[in-house]
């Protein structure tokens, strides 16, 4: 600690008042974009009670939802653990908007709010505005109104055709609903006339209809050239249709012989949300620990600065230290590796490279090891990756070794587990690539394409499930959303599952009833 | 740049309707643990359920199914902190499938796989229990409604009695008034009377000044004179709330218990017959706005007595039934006028009486209590392991003959038998299941 500069505490309570958090939040806003020279979209911070908090849970943290019985499930089960002391609730919680909105919770005391102010208005906020995937994906200033367009859509179709006719829907767009991303398209930000035709849209309904599907078909749809004269025929369908497709939600709005266009709105809503919340699942490490690295580097400002009392920075550290805590793998606390505590190692062992770089820091990081503008370095990992090639590209010997990592291969083939690489000269490179691609939301989640669907023809619509590493799809779900998927298009469904290097057939099912052939 | 928003007074419950949406789609299971909790539970005390009910459900049916990954088969590898002593090559058989690798794929539910925990509220708990019943509609039921008079809001109007303006209402049309006219504010007003009185005060006015104070008095006058004319509050603006009068359906019921106490009547036939009751009234308290509950035990001699005594109590001597509907008379005629009251009556009973008497109970049912009662029902309590003489309702003791007599005439009558706890709330189902009343 530098020697400090003697000023009056902003607070000696424990208790919170509005007065307060607003002086602490022009502290943090000074430390924030003036030190670090963050950049964040303007704060509204809302205090909120338990319930109010359990709510939002409910709700995947957002502030306004449709109804749908799944929602009502979680609710029920976080509130029974809550009652019972089984769950602890979160001190905050953050929305991607503009403004950015984040929950506070009433308990928390003055230190709590602020630790949680530096975090999630200041950390958060500015992870949401800066990051690559947050800025092309997810339209922070159209959120909240199109999430309450959402609700009024569906309440009111649940007036006009029956809750219960809208609850199918949902049930069955639901569980497509890690099927209905775009993972590679990057979608272009609308024309005017665009916008004006969803807003049509949105508020008729049906009218202006063709308009959207000339502009969302004509960004996907730069076709391949038919290869040959006889497949032509194919694939003028597969091109009409702009097959394969990954977003299977996406396909069946736009296609789906059977859907009334209310339906496909909602399949559109729920894809949506799913598309809007897909960020946040690709960079839960990095967002966490850009938000734990601001909180640290802030609250240890003010307390340099004399602006908070030894105790509260004691009380700040000390759920600090909880939320970044790493148990290891034999500890019974472990439950795999925790994003805070990678996320800030990572954060602040970059910081570490560029002020104090060893030899081995220059061998492995050239471009950046002993750059004076550490803030600098920091942003631009905050601005330009995602955590897998974040950990690919940041991650270094060092931290490997401070966190003991090793890796265990896992061969079904094979009777025993074996420890493939561990923490040493030979096994960096492979460490970080196994975490990488342990994150990397292409591994973690079965790939499966819409590939082909003749309507001229049987209807069948024809999935396929690229198999990696042989791990196939818990069986019991697969047939369950297969029949959602049967619902939503109308016809028979099947699924192919192929294997991704030798492109083996490995399974293969289907709703049809098997034939009974008549004598 | 920020703002800070106080949200605690925020309507609570904005998951509401997700709760209510839930519930209707697990009811089915949600029902089969509401059945199979109040015919295990043994109901204690207070006569009514507890202010809520856990129960679990089975995960089946409220599943979320979605193309997830099997944990099984196939080659991964993962990755842990903390090594200690291993080194590359180092192998040890795989642990038991469940134990899991710490545990990460949590099923989809987060529950794991037997049951769904949660509680539900003590309305919610009733509504599912007598879902599907509902009390027998019997003609004489409408003789019986009296109507009375209640008042219930309606909208707005311009004109009322003072103690019914709508102040807020009033206020806002005031408001929107007063801009729209531009009535100056008393701001405006003391500025002015500031300046006025600032130059009258200054030592030697010039003619500069007086001309300026000339044009500020009479700007001033016509300030005020506007304030006049445009009032702080018009009757234009005045909204009352107004109140219609309505006619309520008048609900009030009283539930007679009967219950035989003398020697026969073990704690096993009690419990039997005190679940039933309970029963009985959380189904009518739900149906009506006011309930009350009369307590009749007897031996020989009937007697009004209070929960805990009619329960507990222990009472020696013999078995005349007619007593105790001769007490019931007696009290609907003293306390409970036939033109206000709905009448209902439980009577559990081991079947046992003496002598000549059931043919007194006979007539009595006939003559004075069943035209007054809006439904009767009789509960016979069996020894255990009487399946036969439960199927066989045709025969049974002196008693149970002559309520059959009775049964035959009144569709307001009911009579059954019971031997363990579990039949009674299916029993209970039977007699109010929507078609109940139906012979």
């Amino acid at each position: 600690m530098t020697a400090k500069i003697a000023t009056q505490p902003l607070f000696d309570t424990s208790d919170w008042t509005f007065e307060l958090m607003n002086t602490v939040h022009d502290a943090i806003e000074e430390i924030a974009l003036g030190d670090l020279g963050l950049d964040v979209y303007p704060n509204q911070i809302e205090i909120i009670s338990a319930e109010q908090m359990l709510d939002a849970y409910s709700c995947a943290g957002l502030p306004l939802m449709y109804q749908h019985w799944s929602f009502g499930k979680h609710f029920v089960r976080d509130e029974t653990h809550y009652r019972k002391g089984h769950m602890g609730l979160a001190y905050e919680i953050v929305i991607n908007s503009n403004p950015c909105i984040s929950y506070n919770m009433e308990e928390n005391t003055m230190a709590m709010q602020t630790l949680v102010m530096a975090h999630a208005a200041f950390g958060h906020n500015h992870f949401f505005k800066n990051n690559y995937l947050f800025r092309d994906w997810t339209d922070a200033d159209g959120v909240q109104d199109y999430l309450s367009f959402a609700k009024n859509f569906i309440s009111d179709c649940e007036e006009r055709y029956g809750v219960d006719e809208v609850e199918q829907v949902i049930d069955a767009a639901h569980a497509l609903r890690d099927q209905g991303v775009f993972r590679y398209g990057r979608p272009p930000k609308p024309t005017r006339q665009e916008i004006e035709a969803i807003r049509l849209q949105r508020e008729g309904y049906v009218r202006e209809r063709k308009l959207l599907d000339i502009w969302t078909d004509a960004r996907l749809g730069e076709g391949k050239e038919p290869a040959t004269a006889e497949d032509l025929a194919l694939n003028n369908r597969l091109a009409a249709m702009n097959l394969p497709q990954e977003n299977i939600l996406y396909f069946l709005e736009k296609h789906s012989p059977v859907l009334a266009p209310w339906q496909s709105e909602i399949l559109r809503i729920v894809r949506y949300m799913a598309q809007y919340l897909y960020p946040q699942k690709q960079t839960k490490v990095m967002n966490e620990g850009c938000a734990t690295f601001t909180h640290y580097y802030i609250i240890n400002q003010l307390y340099e600065k004399g602006l908070i009392t030894q105790g509260a920075y004691m009380e700040m550290f000390h759920s600090h230290t909880n939320v970044i805590l790493q148990p290891e793998f034999d500890d019974p606390r472990f439950s795999g590796l925790n994003p805070y505590a990678l996320g800030f190692a990572m954060m602040m062992d970059i910081k570490r490279i560029c002020e104090h770089p060893t030899d081995e820091d220059r061998e492995w990081f050239p471009n950046f090891a002993g750059d004076p503008d550490w803030r600098s370095v920091l942003k631009d990992a905050w601005a330009n990756y995602r955590d897998e090639s974040f950990i690919l590209q940041f991650l270094s010997p060092h931290l490997i070794r401070q966190f003991k990592l090793f890796v265990i291969a896992d061969d079904a083939k094979q009777p025993n587990l074996e420890v493939s690489h561990i923490h040493n000269r030979r096994g960096y490179r492979e460490i970080r690539r196994v975490l990488a691609r342990s994150y990397d939301l292409a591994y973690l989640e079965p790939d499966i394409q819409v590939r082909d669907a003749d309507l001229k023809g049987d209807r069948e619509l024809q999935l396929l499930h690229t198999i990696s590493n042989g791990i196939d799809l818990v069986d019991d779900s697969r047939t369950e959303v297969l029949k959602h998927v049967r619902k939503l298009w109308g016809y028979d469904v099947s699924l192919k599952g192929v294997d991704r290097v030798s492109g083996a057939e490995l399974y293969a099912r289907t709703t049809k009833k098997p034939k009974v052939f008549e004598g | 740049m920020r703002h800070f928003i106080d949200r605690r007074q925020n309507p609570k419950g904005k998951s509401l309707g997700n709760r209510q949406r839930f519930l209707r789609r697990a009811r089915h299971h949600i029902k089969d643990m509401v059945d199979k909790s109040v015919q295990e539970k043994s109901i204690k005390d207070g006569g009514s359920v507890p202010t809520g009910e856990r129960i679990t459900i089975p995960t089946k049916g409220i599943g979320e199914p979605r193309f997830v990954h099997s944990n099984q088969g196939g080659f991964r590898e993962r990755i842990f902190p903390g090594n200690k002593e291993f080194v590359v090559g180092d192998s040890f058989p795989r642990p038991k499938s469940g134990a899991g690798e710490g545990g990460r794929k949590a099923s989809d539910s987060g529950e794991g796989e037997d049951g769904f925990t949660f509680s539900l509220t003590r309305e919610e708990y009733l509504h599912i229990l007598f879902d599907g019943l509902e009390l027998p509609d019997m003609i004489k039921k409408n003789t019986f409604e009296t109507e009375t008079k209640a008042t219930r809001r309606a909208g707005l109007t311009t004109a009322g009695s003072p103690n019914n303006l709508n102040l807020v209402r009033t206020m806002r049309n005031s408001l929107g008034r007063r801009i729209a006219l531009r009535r100056p504010s008393t701001d405006e007003l003391a500025t002015l009377a500031a300046d006025i009185e600032a130059l009258e005060e200054e030592g030697a006015p010039t003619a500069r000044d007086k001309k300026r104070l000339e044009e500020l008095r009479t700007a001033f006058a016509a300030l005020e004179r506007k304030r006049k004319i445009v009032g702080y509050i018009d009757p234009l603006d005045l909204r009352f709330d107004t109140h219609v009068p309505v006619m309520t359906r008048n609900s009030k019921a009283v539930v007679f218990c009967l219950m035989d106490v003398s020697g026969s009547m073990q704690e096993r036939e009690k419990d039997l017959a005190r679940r039933f009751f309970l029963l009985l009234n959380l189904f009518l308290e739900r149906a009506y706005d006011q309930s009350d509950v009369v307590f009749i035990r007897h031996t020989h001699h009937a007697q009004e007595v209070d929960e805990e005594t009619f329960f507990y109590a222990r009472e020696t001597g013999g078995t005349i039934v007619s007593t105790a509907l001769l007490e019931m008379q007696k009290i609907i005629e003293d306390r409970y006028p036939t033109d206000e009251w709905n009448i209902y009556a439980a009577q559990a009973s081991d079947g046992e009486n003496f002598g000549k008497d059931s043919l007194k109970c006979e007539e009595l049912l006939n003559d004075v209590i069943l035209p007054i009662c809006q439904y009767f029902a009789y509960v016979e309590i069996m020894p255990t392991g009487t399946r036969d003489a439960m199927n066989d309702t045709d025969t049974g003791g002196d008693l149970w003959d002559s309520y059959v007599n009775v049964n035959a005439i009144w569709p307001s009558f009911e009579m059954l038998r019971v031997s363990e706890p579990a039949h009674i709330y299916p029993m209970f189902r039977r007699l109010f299941s929507i078609k109940g009343a139906e012979k």
